[in-house]
């Protein structure tokens, strides 16, 4: 019978394919034991937030080789495994659950996405392999447990930063909100900013929503704009950003867009344009910072990469080496001892700031704010905790 | 009733003592992402056997799978959440979690049961590709809902799920689900069904009370698909909105469609073989910095539709190439 | 009250194109039968093609009308192509199977399209160039209104009244009409049917190409799966003003757009997706045949 032939081939190729896969695990669990250490990344380098894997993962590797060229941790060379999650958190998840019990990794770098770290997490923490996300903002990421740890400050205080600019550097009393209740990280920051603005004193006139998905936001746009808002905070992501300004001075909005570090990607001045100028973010770090740490910093990077690093880039470095540094004071890669040393650190001098971590494993760090100006990002101010 | 009955049964006994051993035996030597990958698998097979039993033994051609895996997995994780917040104490692999997951699974199925019966009851009046956009229709509909309800958690979804699903959980899922459809398929209900699929008009004609027997099937793979949620949600300890897009939808279909409509073990081992071929993919994807499971998942379709649109067993199942000669009928 | 009136535009201007997309949806399905779920990728390619056509010939360094004319005619050809590729050689040989397999290939080629276009395309969304940009916004008393949209809006009419003319004052046309009416009578009748439903696929596809161009000018953000909501959505409006029927495709298109625009405007927007859901639904239980659809007997 042709059918019965076919499926026991079929089957076949599964069960040898099933034993190779075995065959596998056993060399790759065997091997990394000597010679280096295994750090596991998760990040996003296909799907919608792509750049932001790609950024972070750029940075991680900077980090990675200059260390290896300086000689290594500990006499070994590090290794970075990675996996790409597309954007879904199940597959964040799997990756996680892969590095850990197939690459025996000594800890785990990544999400940059809030809702991506926190599918890590769980895991992460219950293997207790420490785990350090370069730029996931939720407050709720590093609750999980007593090995999450982070490099950038959580979205309280971004959501701050930006109401207090708002209120008292642009002077608006009116503020109009355009969420992305797609993502969480949008409705973190929305919800924190309201908070705040409210109690400085401001009034938020409009809270707007789209979908991920969405091209057209002029419905939206067309209520706030019958509100005369002097400012709009639109906490989302970079794709979304470039059309929503687009839009909104098409429809002769003039006030100034507002948003946080969602919005750090190149493609947000090719997408959003002319548009996008005169509209301001909150960032962890900005490239015009004259010192010296930063300036080499985004020296080197554009030699190995051809570009100015963004602000994950640069908290993908910035990961790493809190990492490498705790790992070096740990002085073995042993679980508890390096959580012990990533707690323990302070005043670290990263590129994105001295980052001290504190009791419930956040870094506490000053935010930037940054102005949209000629195609590019400009330094306007600091803002501290 | 009788010795026939009973004899029916021993394989199912077998199973259930083959995975009890498993888990107590296999299972805690084996590395933990094989029985990562064996979990999905089950989770899989019991998405894949439910979504045969509309599309495949009733032929209705539905696309909506994931909105009622989100309603099962919303509900009971939902309810553990509310369990683990009156103060009870669901830390991993107690046995008290495990019976509180097994009411929290029944209640998410129960729920997902009662979606699928208010949905199936208007759009079953349609056919073929019409109930096919409306039942997609209707899973985004359930997933934008998601998205709105601010006690689920709206776009955050739902977080900090205690991680109770078992491997034994999960394929004594596996089992009862196929056990209960494959005896629904050979009762009188189930000969309903088939008539349906076969010739909705005659069957009419019959005396069968179609519009009854398409709503049963789809509320009874919608209790299944819901159980499959709350495994899953139980699993992964995270849950949003968007892991239940109609891509997700489209996976199960696929399952179905290569494992043929109207095959449960068709199902069961399309189920475990793109489970196997995702991991293998993402092997792969180390190399090829890109993932091509979608696209070999379309190409599977496409060809099958051309070259074997019946899936790899059809209607038949496996243990009929297990007799030389299936009696009765021919192939 | 401006406000009101801004409304209706965008929605009108947004309706337009779903009109554009619906119209080769509601074709196919005239002559066929068949759910095209493809379209809405071919509408994708459409965008790519006229994308890597601008690039290529840097058509964004002196933006005018013929530019525009000429990445819409490029990919429209485009898009004729891919069409017939897709109807030849995935839809062809299930012509007399079930209904379903053919609504499975169909699904199987859109995410193929979907799919391989994330591969060769990048899943990173990509700026569309601005090869066109109308001098100035037009702006009555408060009222804005997108050159562009205007242009979109003008297009999707003028193509309506040509698919009009096709079908109803063509040899070709009379034809298709045939073909749908009856396949195997039509070929009795000497009309080559194989030919005819090309020529449909190819005529639907290169409506689609039309359309991924001028949205890729109107929200100049690109990937390989934009097509999947506006392509539902354009389906759901043929249906709603009655699938094969193109002047119900336009109608339906339009309100469809205008009810998005006040449930967003005036309700929640993430409700907007399950907006053209409901919509879908209702009109499938009440009114299955459309607003304008001929109603049809169930064949037995």
């Amino acid at each position: 019978m042709k059918t019965s032939r076919f499926l026991a081939v079929l089957l076949t190729i599964g069960f040898v394919l099933g034993c190779t896969k075995k065959g596998d695990q056993t060399t790759e669990g065997g091997k990394p034991a000597g010679s280096s250490i295994v750090i596991g990344e998760v990040g996003s380098f296909t799907g919608d937030t792509a750049t932001f894997g790609i950024s972070t993962h750029q940075g991680i590797e900077l980090a990675t080789n200059e260390l290896n060229k300086a000689g290594g941790l500990l006499g070994k060379i590090v290794e970075i495994v990675k996996y790409d999650n597309q954007g879904k958190e199940e597959e964040a998840a799997t990756a996680t659950n892969r590095l850990i019990n197939q690459h025996k990794v000594a800890a785990i770098l990544g999400e940059v996405a809030s809702r991506r770290s926190k599918a890590m997490a769980p895991i992460a923490q219950s293997n207790k392999v420490p785990m350090v996300s370069p730029s996931s903002t939720n407050p709720e990421v590093t609750a999980i447990g007593d090995y999450i740890f982070r490099v950038c400050f959580i979205d309280p205080f971004q959501g701050a930063v930006m109401a207090r600019f708002a209120f008292e550097n642009l002077k608006a009393k009116k503020v109009a909100i355009l969420r992305d209740v797609g993502q969480d990280y949008s409705v973190g920051l929305a919800d924190a900013f309201t908070e705040t603005y409210k109690k400085v004193g401001g009034e938020i006139v409009s809270d707007q929503s789209y979908t991920e998905k969405d091209v057209d936001f002029k419905a939206q746009l067309t209520a706030i704009r019958g509100l005369n808002p002097e400012a709009i905070f639109v906490p989302g992501y970079y794709t979304q950003v470039g059309l929503i300004a687009r839009q909104a001075r098409e429809l002769g909005i003039k006030a100034p867009l507002l948003g946080g570090d969602g919005w750090d990607s190149p493609k947000l001045f090719e997408i959003g344009g002319k548009a996008v100028e005169g509209s301001y973010l909150s960032n962890h770090y900005s490239p015009d910072d004259k010192s010296e740490l930063v300036q080499n910093f985004i020296k080197r990077y554009k030699e190995a990469y051809g570009q100015i690093p963004d602000g994950l880039a640069a908290q993908g470095y910035d990961a790493a080496m809190v990492l490498f540094d705790a790992i070096k004071r740990a002085g073995s890669t042993d679980a508890k001892a390096l959580r012990d040393a990533l707690a323990a650190t302070k005043e670290y001098p990263g590129v994105t700031g001295k980052i001290t971590i504190d009791d419930k494993r956040n870094a506490s760090k000053p935010a930037v704010v940054l102005k949209v100006e000629n195609g590019g990002f400009s330094y306007v101010t600091s803002i501290s905790p | 009733m009788g010795s026939a009955t009973l004899k029916g049964l021993v394989p199912w006994l077998v199973a259930l003592l083959t995975m009890a051993a498993t888990h107590f035996l296999i299972v805690p030597i084996l590395p933990s992402t094989l029985s990562e990958i064996l979990v999905f698998a089950g989770i899989n097979i019991v998405l894949a056997v439910s979504l045969n039993l509309v599309n495949g033994f009733t032929g209705q051609f539905s696309i909506g799978h994931a909105g009622f895996m989100a309603v099962g997995a919303y509900a009971a994780a939902w309810a553990t959440l509310a369990l683990r917040n009156a103060g009870i104490d669901l830390s991993d692999g107690t046995f008290i979690a495990q019976v509180i997951l097994v009411g929290a699974l029944v209640f998410g199925g129960l729920l997902s049961g009662v979606v699928g019966f208010l949905v199936g009851l208007p759009s079953l009046r349609l056919k073929g590709d019409y109930l096919a956009i409306v039942t997609l229709g209707f899973g985004e509909i359930i997933r934008v809902s998601l998205l709105n309800l601010d006690f689920l958690g709206g776009a955050r979804g739902l977080s900090g799920i205690p991680r109770i699903t078992s491997f034994l959980l999960v394929y004594l899922c596996v089992v009862v689900t196929v056990f209960v459809i494959w005896r629904l398929i050979r009762s009188n209900h189930g000969r309903a069904l088939l008539a349906v699929r076969e010739d909705e008009v005659a069957a009419e004609s019959m005396g069968v009370n179609t519009t009854q027997a398409k709503v049963r099937a789809f509320a009874i793979g919608a209790f299944f698909a819901g159980i499959a949620g709350g495994l899953y949600g139980h699993y992964l300890t995270i849950l949003s909105p968007a892991a239940f897009d109609f891509n997700r939808s489209f996976e199960i279909v696929i399952m179905v469609v290569l494992g043929g409509m109207g095959s449960l073990s068709g199902s069961v081992v399309a189920a475990v073989l793109l489970t196997l071929l995702r991991e293998y993919l993402r092997d792969l994807a180390e190399y090829t910095q890109v993932d091509l499971r979608m696209i070999i998942y379309s190409l599977i379709l496409i060809g099958l539709m051309l070259l074997r649109p019946n899936g790899l067993l059809g209607t038949r199942e496996l243990k009929d190439f297990w007799r030389r000669r299936p009696t009765g009928k021919s192939a | 009250m401006i406000d009101f009136f801004q409304h209706v535009i965008n929605g009108l201007s947004l309706g337009s194109i779903y009109a554009l997309i619906a119209l080769g949806y509601t074709m196919v399905y005239g002559v066929l039968r068949l759910i095209n779920f493809a379209h809405s990728e071919v509408y994708m390619m459409g965008a790519f093609i006229g994308y890597y056509t601008s690039r290529m010939f840097q058509l964004d360094q002196n933006p005018s009308f013929m530019n525009l004319l000429l990445v819409m005619i490029v990919a429209m050809a485009g898009c004729a192509v891919i069409g017939f590729v897709i109807e030849r050689f995935a839809y062809r040989p299930l012509r007399g199977a079930s209904g379903i397999n053919a609504l499975i290939t169909a699904v199987g080629v859109s995410l193929f399209l979907q799919f391989s276009g994330q591969l060769g395309f990048g899943a990173d969304p990509k700026f569309y160039p601005q090869i066109y940009q109308p001098a100035g916004e037009w702006s009555v008393g408060g009222l804005q209104v997108n050159p562009l949209q205007m242009i979109v809006a003008v297009i999707a009419v003028v193509l309506m009244l040509l698919l009009q003319y096709i079908i109803f004052g063509t040899r070709l046309g009379r034809a298709m009409r045939a073909v749908s009416f009856s396949r195997d009578t039509a070929r009795l009748m000497g009309i080559p049917t194989d030919l005819v439903i090309s020529a449909t696929f190819m005529i639907g596809s290169a409506l689609a190409g039309a359309a991924g161009v001028l949205v890729g000018l109107i929200y100049p953000k690109i990937d390989p799966l934009m097509g999947v909501m506006p392509g539902l959505k354009a389906f759901v409006a043929a249906v709603v003003g009655g699938i094969g029927n193109v002047v119900g495709a336009v109608i339906g298109a339009l309100l469809l757009g205008l009810s998005e625009e006040f449930v967003v405007a005036f309700g929640r927007s993430t409700f907007r997706d399950a907006l053209a859901f409901g919509l879908l639904i209702l009109i499938l239980l009440f009114r299955p045949q459309g607003l304008m659809g001929q109603n049809l007997r169930e064949k037995v």
